[in-house]
């Protein structure tokens, strides 16, 4: 016990250095280079106008969300895998992105380009779009498996169902879209972070903040329910009621991530296992260790994604699939 | 994982039913000529029969409504009922193989392999025809699925249903957002679109002429391989108890899977549901035997996919909802009731 809680504390260690290291390259980074000196000087005030502007109104936004978002992804697909007790349960797997990027795929499809929505409104609307979508989607989801309760095999059954009538839906709707709002629709459905303001950080704080210290106060309770139903309810535990709680915990976190950064795939997925495989199976240690190991990668993704074919930009949300791919296969092949 | 348990605990019960399945092979290929005559009878234009009869037999090349259906609507009905029997085997093989009722080409990496080619020919190439991008939609479809199997085959314990279906996501995953990237930064997603949610709405004689050798040779094997497939679907352990040489049947299953889904996707795109959906009607219906399953899904896929064809014109004339969408939509409702029924036996 002493040995994983040492191991614990030392790979989140350097987690928070390599996630430091990559936040101050990252500052430095991207169509205007700002050398760390300069970088000092801003913050310190005796900088130029200019640069104080970038990072502080442009740069420094955008990486405290991928950070808060990275953890909050992580987090919830931690718990979702313990929940379903499946593998392959990820936001994106159950329906949750898929219902989010259809309400903004109508938010775009309606109201996008009418007097009602011109400029800065429609930007800020979006989020909640996306959010009501998400809860939705968790509703429906939750509704169609009841059946007596909630057997965490017919939840994904029924998440996947679900996740392919959105999809086929936004689809639809895409294709009647004009070019630009098809373009917008699908960059957003690829997981972006690039209309970041401090705004957006103010928003999405306190769901994060909230949410993963109430799932790692539940913790011992995932723990039990990864065992299986009957040992968890032999164990004390009312099953129904933890699993729903949880499912809460989980589905907000991902309708405010999602909300704010669109539908990164794949991060949900690959972020826990890559934790159980560095410090095991207990909660305990696996959430704060895939929180950490979600905003690094996020943090990266979006430097590599700013970067590498500048000034366009990939979203991040590929970038994330196309460095988190194939990891997953080599642990695949060596498992 | 739970979704890898034998599915044959539903249907335990039922027995062999060659009679139920006739009535089902017959029945289902006379409204499957209806289904076809109608496809070709309505569209922006609706025609009489006995026009299209005589587009048959004396072709008159100067009369539109001759070329129309000669052209056009011949070879998309053609295509329709050729794809949905195609996807309607892969999947029932597929399920029968894995032993796994959520199987269906689409988590083989085939459609992800696919759409990854054609993001690279609408990029890169730019006068590709149409002949070309199908070739090209081909040779992805094969490398989709080739990653997946050979991550199944490195891997130190082997291909089990469960990996495939990990190797199967990664695949997709890493190849789909690959081609994301490149449809945003060249400016082609939405023709990628257009493409893959296309349907057989663009299908011309050439394409028809790409698929019918191959599926007619994809579901001879198929038929053939009925029998050990039956075996297989007892489990591994009792296969091999059997006397049956799993490794063999494995591999051509596997083919005989690759070959239809990858020319239906190559012709047709995205269709979802349609590999996922009918296996599951047909084994309500007919019971758990891949004798009867096989044949008895092709049918019931070419009927279902022209249906859907025919609704996608229908539904919001003169533009066309995605088929894939529309077999979506009436799968959708039918796999929640699977889940919700007997969601531990899926």
């Amino acid at each position: 016990m002493m040995n994983t809680t040492r191991k614990v504390m030392s790979v989140s260690m350097i987690l928070l250095l390599a996630i430091a290291a990559v936040f101050l390259v990252s500052l430095n980074m991207g169509t205007m280079k700002i050398p760390l000196a300069e970088v000092i000087k801003a913050f310190n005030g005796t900088g130029s106008e200019q640069n104080y502007t970038v990072l502080v109104h442009f740069r420094l936004p955008r990486m405290v969300i991928a950070i808060l978002i990275g953890a909050g992804i992580a987090v919830s697909g931690a718990i979702l895998q313990s929940v379903s007790r499946n593998a392959l349960a990820d936001p994106g797997i159950l329906g949750i992105n898929s219902g989010a990027g259809l309400a903004v795929v109508l938010y775009i499809f309606y109201f996008q380009g009418s007097s009602f929505s011109s400029g800065v409104l429609s930007v800020y609307m979006m989020p909640f779009a996306a959010l009501f979508g998400a809860f939705l989607a968790a509703f429906l989801i939750y509704t169609l498996a009841w059946k007596q309760g909630v057997t965490p095999i017919r939840l994904v059954l029924v998440g996947i169902g679900i996740n392919a009538a959105f999809a086929a839906l936004i689809i639809v709707f895409q294709l009647m879209m004009d070019p630009n709002n098809f373009m917008q629709a699908t960059i957003w459905l690829s997981g972006s972070i690039w209309g970041a303001s401090w705004e957006y950080v103010y928003a999405i704080l306190p769901w994060i903040l909230l949410l993963i210290p109430w799932a790692l106060y539940k913790s011992q309770n995932l723990n039990v329910l990864n065992l299986g139903d009957h040992t968890a309810t032999g164990l004390g535990v009312t099953v129904e009621r933890e699993r729903r709680i949880l499912l809460f915990i989980s589905v907000a976190l991902a309708g405010a991530c999602v909300a704010v950064g669109g539908g990164i795939a794949f991060l949900g997925l690959v972020a826990p296992h890559l934790a159980r495989k560095l410090v095991g199976p207990r909660h305990q240690g696996m959430l704060p260790v895939s929180a950490l190991l979600g905003s690094l990668v996020l943090l990266v993704a979006d430097m590599i994604g700013k970067n590498l074919m500048a000034p366009s930009e990939i979203p991040v949300g590929l970038v994330v699939s196309c460095l988190g791919a194939p990891y997953f296969i080599y642990l695949l092949i060596k498992d | 994982m739970q979704a890898n348990q034998p599915m044959n605990k539903t249907t335990s019960k039922s027995i062999y039913r060659p009679k139920t399945a006739a009535v089902v092979i017959l029945a289902g290929l006379g409204l499957l000529a209806a289904a076809m005559a109608s496809s070709i009878i309505y569209g922006a234009s609706n025609f009489q029969l006995s026009t299209i009869w005589e587009a048959l037999v004396h072709f008159d090349a100067g009369s539109t409504a001759h070329q129309i259906i000669q052209r056009l609507r011949m070879p998309r009905a053609l295509a329709a009922a050729l794809i949905g029997s195609s996807l309607a085997v892969s999947g029932a093989i597929m399920q029968g193989m894995t032993r796994n009722a959520l199987a269906s080409p689409s988590i083989m990496g085939v459609t992800a392999g696919a759409t990854f080619m054609m993001s690279i020919g609408l990029a890169f190439m730019e006068s590709a025809s149409n002949t070309t991008l199908m070739l090209l939609s081909f040779a992805g479809a094969g490398l989709g699925a080739g990653l997946v199997l050979m991550i199944g085959s490195l891997s130190k314990r082997g291909l089990t249903p469960v990996k495939l279906a990990l190797a199967g996501s990664a695949v997709t995953a890493l190849l789909s957002s690959i081609s994301s990237a490149i449809a945003i930064h060249f400016n082609v997603a939405k023709d990628i679109s257009f493409w893959y949610a296309g349907g057989v709405s663009g299908v011309q004689w050439v394409n028809v002429q790409l698929l019918i050798p191959v599926v007619i040779i994809g579901l001879l094997l198929a038929l053939a391989l009925s029998r050990s497939i039956t075996v297989m679907s007892l489990g591994e352990e009792v296969a091999t108890g059997l006397g049956q040489k799993t490794g063999i049947v494995k591999f051509l299953g596997t083919l005989v899977v690759l070959l239809l889904t990858g020319a239906a996707v190559a012709v047709g795109g995205t269709i979802g549901f349609v590999g996922l959906v009918i296996p599951h009607i047909v084994r309500f219906i007919v019971g758990p035997d891949y004798r009867l399953i096989i044949p008895c899904s092709a049918v019931v896929g070419a009927l279902l996919l022209v249906f859907a064809d025919v609704a996608a014109r229908m539904i919001n004339p003169p533009f066309e909802t995605p088929v894939g969408a529309i077999t979506a939509i009436i799968g959708v409702p039918f796999f929640l009731y699977l889940a919700r029924r007997e969601g531990r036996g899926l």
